[in-house]
């Protein structure tokens, strides 16, 4: 019997978020970034989620070697604020990368939406991340996720020439048709450049639906979950589960079973002869890609056209997006450290995110995420911290001149 | 259906409303009665069928007429009863002082109210006079259930209410506390809370006055629903192009210059961002009470050459207003909907308004502030100004979602209310 490969790829990630910057403190302070909310709340998912989620993963590897592994990918805002906030869970992902059954993804440092705009500060953000790896993890990073998983031919082609041969995405409808997003494929772009696809129904049933009493399949039980997995057909070789790492225990608290899931399913997926966990570099090196994905339009794993449009789109988002990549040049030209480390943080997608107006009408997971009321209120501040920078970048320019 | 004025004779918010609301429950099926206190002969002909209290013949002998003739002699009218007006209306009413209700004596036992209507001196008499009027209505007329808008209308409703055993529904478009802050008139306080009392359903036209009427009234909260009022459609779809004559843009604030809408943190504000964009003007259009201090205090600030006030204004002037305007702040304290914002908005004036207003709860696309929050407010306008992708999205989208706030929904829940009355 042909074995189905499961892969698990969590999302690690934490933005800065700015404090409330009013226009008058503009040329006044340059207090952007709120320390408080920031490391109140990574001690806080910490405790939900980061700390035990590890340590469950910990004692599975502990407990079956090799045959149990996983992946993640953690921004290197993220890693930085760990650092700073909570070294414990630094430590804590050193054990797991200790162990040898993880693997560690490469994406931008500052969790941005570069690769959309600047390919010179996406090469940048991505030897600054894989640089961070090397360092905590002491791996080289061999797969490419981008942030919020976009994708398109452009793209792959970038990530190519930095010398990456695995990428993750999306499985997308719109551009996988009648495909499955359970086989190995490669952009059509560019043959040598293999794609692992979300398969974005499964993934949400845990990342989203878990929880949900509401949901026809509540609750869900490690046993119907692998039901479903082996309901795949024997062609599809391949299951990617990814998601933030943060559904377990601070999307779905403790109370909804979430951990116990975490446990229970790896230990039956190993005690099933019909399956087996693979990491993305492995399923990119024993398989072969079954066919070429062309995707001129970026994707992403967001919301249900699956693109781009809840970061970029609108206009308060293109002109707060091109305001912020129009001092790139600058930036460099100073070569100032602070600046250029306030300039990438506000890089971070989720400051577009909480700018995003699509969800005027159906909203509720996206107000979860946004400590804004709206993204009216979302932008001004943006903007505001946005000037402030740019001021001091001029005013440093003149007296460069 | 009580009300106290029909158009074209309004005063503002609540004539509207109860036009809107009407129109729209027509168009759901719903026969209506509209009752008012007197009736010009020139009121929008449609088929809302008007009942002009001033010709209801009232019995003397009843015991109702007593009651209320008994509490009537010692009524007068208080200056905090004109409620809802803008100041249009405020000198419309200057004209009506001395009148009041006259009596026509029919014979020996029979006569007739002719009601002022309006809001004039004998306010309080003329809201006893109309309840006596309501009873003779109630007994005559058929109908399934009573519906009354605003305290003037109250004690109408109920006692229409009591003499056929229908149902009473009362809607509260503006609570005494919006109307008088906490310094309220006691009287009105209770012809409100009794009518709420009395009702078998309170309808409130926002969140915000639902929580008024359960927290204020201790109105049980089972029987209050909200249904947020809409908007007609404007007369002219096109917005004014004005030239205006200022350099610079212009933030403005319209409507009357009292404790309720708040003009004081509209002037801090201003001074805020004075100090980062000293060539933007603000105008405070309106008149009210509070003018003269808000004058002093803008002199104070020394702003007075970029602040400047218009006094009341009318009709096209308001339009003009608008069409010159580059943002509209409503810093109202409370305000029960708040339709001024909308009618910006369709301007394709982009809106700040303020939490404590009911519009905040149904609108998108309008930056939102605490009243008091005045550091929110400069930046707010700041923001506005400065960052040219903010008033574009609230132009693409702002008209939009104000034509998209109907008095046909509004309709459609009253119904629902009205058949929950009658099968329960």
């Amino acid at each position: 019997m042909h074995m189905k490969s499961i892969c698990l790829y969590f999302q690690v990630h934490q933005p800065y978020r700015l404090s409330a910057y009013r226009f008058f403190d503009i040329g006044i302070h340059q207090q952007y970034f709120d320390e408080y909310a920031n490391r109140f709340i990574m001690q806080q998912v910490a405790e939900k989620c980061y700390l035990p989620a590890n340590k469950i993963l910990l004692s599975l590897i502990r407990e079956y070697g090799g045959d149990f592994r996983v992946s993640f990918s953690i921004s290197g805002i993220a890693l930085e604020q760990f650092e700073k906030y909570s070294p414990a869970v630094l430590s804590s992902f050193q054990e797991l990368a200790a162990t040898s059954s993880v693997e560690f993804l490469s994406e931008t440092w500052a969790h941005s939406l570069a690769s959309l705009k600047s390919k010179k500060e996406f090469e940048t953000q991505v030897r600054m991340h894989e640089k961070k790896t090397r360092e905590y993890f002491g791996q080289k990073p061999v797969t490419f996720r981008n942030t919020e998983l976009v994708y398109s031919n452009d793209i792959g082609n970038l990530v190519y020439d930095l010398g990456y041969r695995t990428l993750l995405t999306e499985g997308a409808k719109h551009i996988l048709g009648w495909k499955s997003p359970n086989m190995l494929y490669c952009s059509a772009a560019n043959p040598k450049l293999k794609l692992l696809l979300k398969n974005f129904r499964l993934s949400d049933d845990i990342a989203f639906r878990f929880s949900d009493r509401s949901w026809k399949e509540w609750p869900l039980t490690s046993e119907k979950f692998i039901d479903w997995i082996k309901g795949a057909g024997p062609k599809e070789e391949l299951i990617n589960l990814f998601m933030d790492y943060e559904t377990f225990g601070e999307h779905h608290w403790v109370e909804t079973g979430i951990f116990d899931f975490l446990k229970a399913f790896p230990r039956q997926v190993i005690d099933d002869p019909g399956l087996g966990f693979r990491t993305p570099a492995e399923l990119s090196e024993t398989l072969q890609p079954v066919a070429g994905l062309h995707i001129p339009y970026p994707i992403s794993w967001a919301d249900e056209e699956r693109d781009i449009t809840a970061w970029l789109g609108n206009e308060l988002q293109d002109e707060a997006f091109d305001k912020l990549y129009s001092l790139e040049q600058k930036i460099r030209d100073l070569g100032d450290d602070e600046l250029k480390r306030q300039w990438r943080y506000l890089q971070t997608s989720d400051h577009f995110y909480y700018m995003c107006t699509k969800w005027f009408s159906d909203g509720d997971v996206h107000k979860y995420f946004n400590p804004y009321n709206s993204p009216y209120d979302a932008f001004i501040n943006y903007m505001n911290v946005l000037s402030d920078l740019s001021l001091r970048i001029e005013k440093r320019h003149r007296s460069k001149a | 259906m009580f009300g106290w004025e029909f158009p074209p004779h309004i005063s503002g918010g609540l004539g509207t409303a109860c036009f809107g609301l009407s129109k729209a429950l027509l168009k759901t099926g719903v026969e209506l009665l509209f009752v008012v206190p007197k009736l010009y002969g020139d009121e929008e002909p449609g088929s809302v069928r008007l009942i002009d209290a001033s010709d209801v013949e009232v019995d003397v002998s009843d015991s109702i007429y007593r009651t209320h003739q008994d509490k009537i002699t010692f009524m007068e009218i208080d200056s905090t009863l004109l409620p809802y007006s803008s100041e249009e209306e405020y000198f419309r009413l200057v004209e009506q002082l001395e009148s009041g209700t006259t009596l026509e004596q029919l014979n020996l036992d029979t006569r007739r109210f002719h009601f002022a209507g309006g809001y004039g001196k004998n306010l309080m008499e003329e809201v006893h006079r109309y309840a006596i009027v309501a009873s003779a209505i109630g007994r005559e007329q058929e109908f399934d259930l009573v519906h009354a808008h605003d305290w003037l209308t109250y004690m109408a409703g109920v006692e229409a209410s009591r003499v056929s055993g229908k149902p009473l529904v009362v809607h509260m478009h503006a609570t005494e506390f919006d109307r008088s802050g906490d310094n309220i008139n006691h009287r009105v306080f209770e012809i409100e809370k009794a009518g709420m009392e009395a009702a078998d359903i309170v309808i409130a036209v926002s969140d915000l006055t639902r929580n008024v009427v359960i927290n204020r009234y201790g109105i049980s909260p089972g029987k209050v629903i909200t249904v947020h009022n809409g908007v007609e459609p404007p007369v002219s779809s096109q917005p004014m192009k004005i030239n205006k004559g200022l350099d610079g843009k212009i933030v403005t604030f319209l409507g009357r210059i009292t404790f309720q809408k708040g003009p004081e943190y509209f002037i801090e504000a201003a001074h805020k961002v004075l100090q980062k964009l000293p060539d933007v003007h603000f105008v405070m259009a309106g008149s009210g009470d509070l003018l003269p201090s808000m004058i002093r205090r803008v002199a104070k600030l020394g702003m007075a050459s970029r602040f400047h006030f218009t006094g009341f204004l009318k009709g096209d002037d308001v339009d003009k207003m608008f069409g010159m305007s580059d943002v509209y702040v409503m810093p109202s304290v409370s305000e029960p909907f708040g339709i001024s914002p909308l009618e910006a908005m369709r301007s394709n004036v982009p809106v700040i308004i303020s939490r404590q207003s009911g519009v905040a709860e149904v609108l998108h696309h309008a930056l939102k502030i605490d009243y008091w929050d005045v550091d929110a407010m400069a930046d707010a306008i700041y923001g506005l100004l400065q960052y040219p992708s903010l008033s574009k999205m609230f132009r693409n989208y702002g008209k939009t979602e104000v034509e998209s706030i109907k008095w046909d929904q509004a309709g459609n829940k009253v119904k629902d209310i009205y058949h929950q009355l009658l099968s329960g």
